[in-house]
């Protein structure tokens, strides 16, 4: 007795409403037009236009492109009878549920209300003993270097010049510390996939291809590439492993930490099944572990693999979704011999999720990197890892935050995606992206101009590092690792004594 | 008094002059033209903090670590004693001489011991130096009311709360004879007079005095602390102390590597660097990043044949260098060098990041064959 | 302001009167003392002040608003002429830190070298060093209607000169140190933040030595007529010559902007 009810009315209410001003409305028709979820349409015979707003996902495309502002989208403020527990949020999952048997899916990272610490913590700035720094003039240095370290170096002498003895392992430039997250073609059209690689490229950082694979068009930005290897392994093979800058190990994912995933056949174009590697139209299968990795040693084997496999020639990073015991798994996989560390807390992103996953599963990643970072320099090994975190970095402020509670670098996902158009409608899963984004269908994504998209991102990374030079330049610090876990320059505004000892942070005023 | 009841800021911060002066022939001399440079500076500091240290000044104990030691109390001083018998042969304990000054007040109880580790307990000389900071750690760190003030051979700092002149006057350094004299004027906001977070500070025979505010402070510790340093004393001072001693005797770095260190190029000047000096910078930048010390600070680093001049790499805090026959002197300002040496040949100020390293005849040849980049004296220095 | 000045007197040696001049023994005097015989005796309308054993003292010519003439023998402390509006002080040794500080009007000439921040936020009066300067020189100095700063340097100068410079004029020679022979210029972050007022360099800049706010280009002959006034009032005050230094190629380095910073912000 499972099935999907069809034909009957739903018991939904749209979650958005449409007033069009009937008034400014000129019947252009491009609201019609560009709304891939078929919200609206133009009646010829009453010369007007009408919206089933039942549809409307609330990506806000149309209300942005109408040329006279006739739309106003809002959420549909009808309520539900007053009630703590069952919300409207949780009244409408059960309904959709009660209708289609289904699992509840999203996209975007968790919307829910947890405490978001970047927001509780505020940054210092010097006061006449020492002087702050004015980035506009003086030199300010962001650039960072990824990769496991050594204790100690070694130094030799030459015909009198110093000479390096001791032999440093393969690492990443980056000239400002923030790098784009993984985000597979497939998830996002090509032309997102080309706008993250042009900008990588132009900045001087890094994207990171998820697990779709790499586009060949794009192995010329292989400088500028970590290249994913993921437990369905899509288009690993040897060209891959060589043009990478870096490989990334994904082990888990902030927002569905645990969980494997899967791209529907109907998205597995010519295209994307070149690129994984995949027949045309299967659907192309995540399995929740790597199914060579079932315990640390093994994260070792695999790690020393890719190693081997190119050479020792570039550095290894781990992806884990931070969890409870972050911690300890960190130390173990900076054991394992991984170069990079990356931790992806609960708010990180997704093409695609099971809500009750996104929004229930994980640590947020404020509290996950202090803990790292601490057990890290406890057991003395902070130096053979580069810690880099993800998961809900929307700002400048977040990055000087994260690196000062001890990050090396940060990845951004979703603020990206959002400099490229995206409004944050977490309907990625649904491939209808308005924006031309997380589509594949070629009339949307042509909608994404790459160049476009590589300025606005380039825009946005050169804003926020000025900003980041801005912040140092106040605390009196001219270059990016002296605020590398530096927790003094950060205090705690209304945390408890526990948040406050985990992020090892005093409370302001303190 | 008490370490204890010191305000609970994130560290000290402080303002300060610096003077050091040296006779590159080891010939000693007393403490009275310290005493007249630090007195010309005294508009650097505000009378909660003064100290020396100086070298040379033990020579019929030279081969013994001297603990110069301050203690809260009669307890303090017995318990410390327990401890150096049962791990030192004492060879000599007495208390500091001192005479009543003005302007310094409530001095704590001071002494001084002639050690030698115990032979069962060490073997090595390096063995020796490790046996003696662990002990410096445990004095400091688990005997209360008591605190190290130096521990080197053949050396020992002087210091508490006062003008630095009142302070030199005090323990009577007109008495003492050195070849290499360092002083501290020290003007702190936030500290409550403990004669233990006076400047300089030292381990074995590293002492630093510092002028500044080390705006890494937070990684700078954290970073040393993975290494087993444990920081008592939040100053700035101390964590470049620790510093020494970790890139210097325990890593083996040359002190120019170590400026490369504490005041690291710019990336961009790193960049246009002959491939493997740039590998090397790079390497330094990369390891030691979190060791950078960033904001504004000088810093006159000594040891039994070294005096060592550095400050940041974009020169926030003064430093000039100045040279007359066999001295060598380093200053926060140029008019205490002249007031001491009036037949001072040349002073000069080097760049931000570049290490003055001032050295004993005796290993003087060695530096030369270095070349010019090695020691930062103009180029007119060899004639 | 009356300002006891014949109290000193008193003390043998430390105050004199010479010929219509005051002599001072600086040798034991805190600033504040020295500083108040050296304004007391200005304001009685004294011509010159000749001040012995120099020693660090600050702030000497500060507070004083007449042309007098204070001659200096020792190394003054640092910001010697801060805030000054008038006085015309020589040196005949080196000079400190802070030279010229937010000065206005006046005169300082000194017979060496000067430390950092020399003619910070100087708006007026002129400057000269035989030799060398430390690090900003001529930092956020600045010109305003009919005031208009000069700095010259004899000798060359560290990093950031002419930071965030917005008007006056600064003239560095590259002599060195009296030896005759050009020096090259090591100073980094030339000019970064410049946003007014003009730099003349005798000799060669790499292009990486220069902020990027800043423009070098080789100062051209009617640029040169600009600074030879203030070369020659430097070789008449130390002797050198004049005519060889303007025969050198200078480079003329000025701001790209008059808002460097214009399209920093979003919005």
């Amino acid at each position: 007795m499972i099935g999907r009810l069809e034909g009957l009315k739903s018991y939904l209410l749209p979650q958005f409403l449409i007033d069009r001003d009937d008034y400014r409305c000129i019947r252009c028709e491009v609201c019609a037009r560009q709304c891939a979820f078929e919200v609206h349409w133009y009646d010829e015979e009453e010369d007007a236009v009408f919206a089933d707003e039942s549809k409307c996902v609330g990506c806000l495309r149309c209300a942005t492109l109408c040329p006279t502002n006739a739309l106003v989208v809002r959420h549909n403020p009808t309520q539900h009878p007053p009630n703590a527990n069952w919300t409207r949020e949780v009244l409408q999952n059960i309904y959709k549920q009660s209708e289609t048997g289904g699992v509840l899916l999203t996209g975007m990272g968790c919307d829910t209300d947890y405490p978001i610490y970047w927001d509780r913590i505020v940054l210092d700035a010097s006061q006449v003993t020492n002087p702050s720094i004015d980035p506009l003039r003086e030199p300010m240095e962001l650039r960072t270097y990824l990769g496991a370290k050594p204790d100690a170096l070694k130094v030799g002498r030459k015909g009198g010049k110093p000479s390096l003895e001791t032999r440093i392992t393969p690492q990443l430039k980056l000239e400002t510390p923030i790098m784009f997250s993984a985000i597979s073609y497939g998830a996002i059209s090509y032309n997102a996939c080309e706008s993250l690689a042009r900008a990588a490229a132009e900045a001087g950082t890094y994207y990171n291809t998820g697990e779709g694979g790499l586009h060949r068009n794009l192995y010329k930005y292989g400088e500028h590439t970590i290249c994913q290897v993921a437990s369905g392994r899509f288009g690993v093979h040897a060209d891959y492993l060589e043009v990478a800058a870096a490989l990334e190990i994904k082990i888990g994912q902030g927002a569905k930490p645990g969980i494997g995933g899967h791209l529907p056949g109907e998205k597995v174009s010519a295209e994307i099944s070149r690129t994984r590697m995949i027949p045309k139209g299967t659907d192309a299968l995540s399995p929740a572990p790597h199914h060579d990795i079932y315990s640390i040693e093994d994260l070792a084997q695999l790690i020393y693999a890719l190693k081997e496999a190119t050479h020792w020639s570039k550095p290894v990073s781990v992806k884990i979704a931070a969890v409870h015991n972050s911690a300890a798994i960190a130390s173990g996989m900076v054991r394992a011999g991984a170069d990079i560390i990356v931790l992806d807390g609960i708010r990180g992103g997704t093409g695609a999720a099971p809500t009750m996953i996104r929004d229930n599963v994980g640590i947020p990643i404020e509290l996950a990197l202090a803990a790292v970072d601490d057990r890290l320099r406890q057991e003395g090994i902070r130096n053979r890892a580069s810690i880099v975190v993800a998961g809900g970095i929307r700002s400048s402020a977040d990055v000087v935050k994260a690196i000062a509670l001890g990050a090396d670098a940060v990845y951004i996902g979703t603020a990206a995606l959002v400099a490229l158009g995206c409004h944050v409608c977490q309907k990625c899963y649904t491939g209808k992206c308005n924006w031309g984004i997380a589509t594949q269908d070629p009339y949307l994504s042509k909608r994404l101009n790459p160049e476009v998209g590589a300025r606005r991102l380039v825009n946005l990374l050169r804003a926020w590092s000025h900003e980041i030079m801005e912040m140092l330049g106040g605390m009196g610090i001219n270059a990016i690792e002296s605020l590398r876990g530096n927790r003094l320059r950060l205090r705690g505004v209304g945390l408890t004594r526990e948040e406050l000892d985990i992020l090892g942070i005093k409370h302001a005023g303190a | 008094m008490l370490r204890e009841v010191r305000f609970r800021d994130d560290k000290d911060f402080s303002g300060c002059s610096i003077f050091g002066m040296m006779n590159v022939r080891g010939e000693r001399f007393n403490g009275e033209p310290m005493i007249t440079a630090i007195a010309n500076m005294k508009e650097r500091s505000n009378g909660l903090g003064g100290g020396f240290a100086a070298y040379g000044i033990y020579p019929q104990y030279a081969e013994l670590y001297c603990f110069h030691m301050m203690y809260d109390d009669r307890g303090a001083r017995e318990e410390t004693e327990e401890f150096f018998k049962s791990r030192f042969d004492v060879e000599g304990a007495e208390v500091i001489p001192t005479r009543p000054c003005e302007g310094v007040d409530d001095p704590p109880l001071l002494w001084r011991y002639f050690l030698r580790p115990r032979e069962s307990l060490v073997c090595s000389e390096r063995e020796a130096d490790d046996f003696v900071v662990q002990a410096v750690m445990h004095i400091n760190v688990r005997i209360e009311g008591a605190f190290v003030f130096s521990s080197g051979k053949n050396m020992g700092v002087f210091k508490g709360v006062g003008f630095p002149e009142d302070i030199g006057r005090f323990f009577r350094l007109e008495d003492y004879e050195g070849y290499t004299w360092v002083a501290h004027g020290r003007f702190p906001t936030n500290t409550q007079g403990w004669w233990g977070g006076a400047h300089p500070f030292n381990i074995l025979d590293w002492s630093v005095v510092h002028n500044g505010e080390i705006s890494s402070y937070g990684i700078n510790r954290r970073y040393l602390e993975m290494f087993g340093y444990i920081c008592t004393l939040h100053t700035d001072t101390e964590v470049i102390a620790y510093g020494v001693d970790l890139l210097l005797r325990k890593h083996g770095l040359t002190v120019e590597d170590m400026a490369r260190v504490f005041a690291a190029p710019l990336w961009t000047e790193i960049d246009r660097m002959p491939p493997r000096e740039r590998e090397v910078h790079t390497a330094l930048r990369q390891t030691y990043g979190s060791l950078l010390l960033n904001g504004p600070f000088s810093i006159i680093i000594s040891n039994r044949s070294q005096m060592i001049g550095l400050t940041d790499r974009i020169r926030l805090r003064p430093l000039v260098a100045g040279r007359s026959g066999e001295f060598m002197y380093i200053s926060s300002e140029e008019a205490p060098i002249h007031l001491v040496d009036d037949g001072l040949q040349e002073t000069w100020i080097p760049q931000g990041g570049e290490p003055i390293i001032a050295e004993l005849a005796e290993k003087m040849e060695e530096i030369e064959t270095k070349g010019a980049e090695v020691i930062s004296l103009p180029a007119s220095d060899s004639a | 302001m009356k300002i006891d000045v014949d109290h000193h007197a008193g003390l043998p040696g430390v105050f004199m009167r010479v010929d219509g001049r005051v002599k001072i023994n600086a040798r034991h005097l805190h600033y504040r003392e020295l500083n108040n015989m050296i304004k007391g005796a200005a304001s009685e309308g004294v011509e010159e002040i000749v001040v012995e054993n120099v020693f660090g003292q600050r702030y000497i010519g500060s507070g004083i608003r007449r042309p007098v003439r204070i001659v200096i023998h020792g190394v003054p402390g640092n910001d010697l002429g801060a805030f000054m509006d008038g006085p015309r002080i020589t040196v005949d040794r080196n000079a400190q830190d802070g030279v010229g500080n937010t000065m206005n009007s006046g005169l300082i000439v000194v017979h060496g070298r000067a430390g950092d921040i020399v003619a910070m936020g100087m708006r007026g009066g002129r400057i000269f060093i035989r030799d060398g300067v430390g690090y900003r020189a001529a930092i956020h100095m600045k010109e305003y209607r009919k005031l208009r700063p000069v700095l010259v340097i004899g000798g060359d100068t560290q990093d950031f000169l002419g930071e965030y410079m917005a008007g006056g004029l600064v003239i560095v020679l590259g002599l060195k140190g009296g030896k005759g022979k050009r020096s090259r210029f090591r100073a980094r972050h030339i000019g970064t933040g410049m946003h007014g007022g003009l730099i003349f360099l005798r000799g060669e800049i790499e292009e990486h030595q220069l902020g990027k706010e800043a423009v070098a280009v080789p100062a051209t002959q009617e640029d040169k007529e600009l600074i030879r006034p203030f070369v020659e009032e430097y070789a008449g005050y130390f002797a050198a010559d004049a005519a060889s230094i303007m025969g050198s190629d200078f480079l003329k380095i000025y701001a790209r902007s008059h808002r460097p910073f214009g399209g920093l912000y979003a919005y």
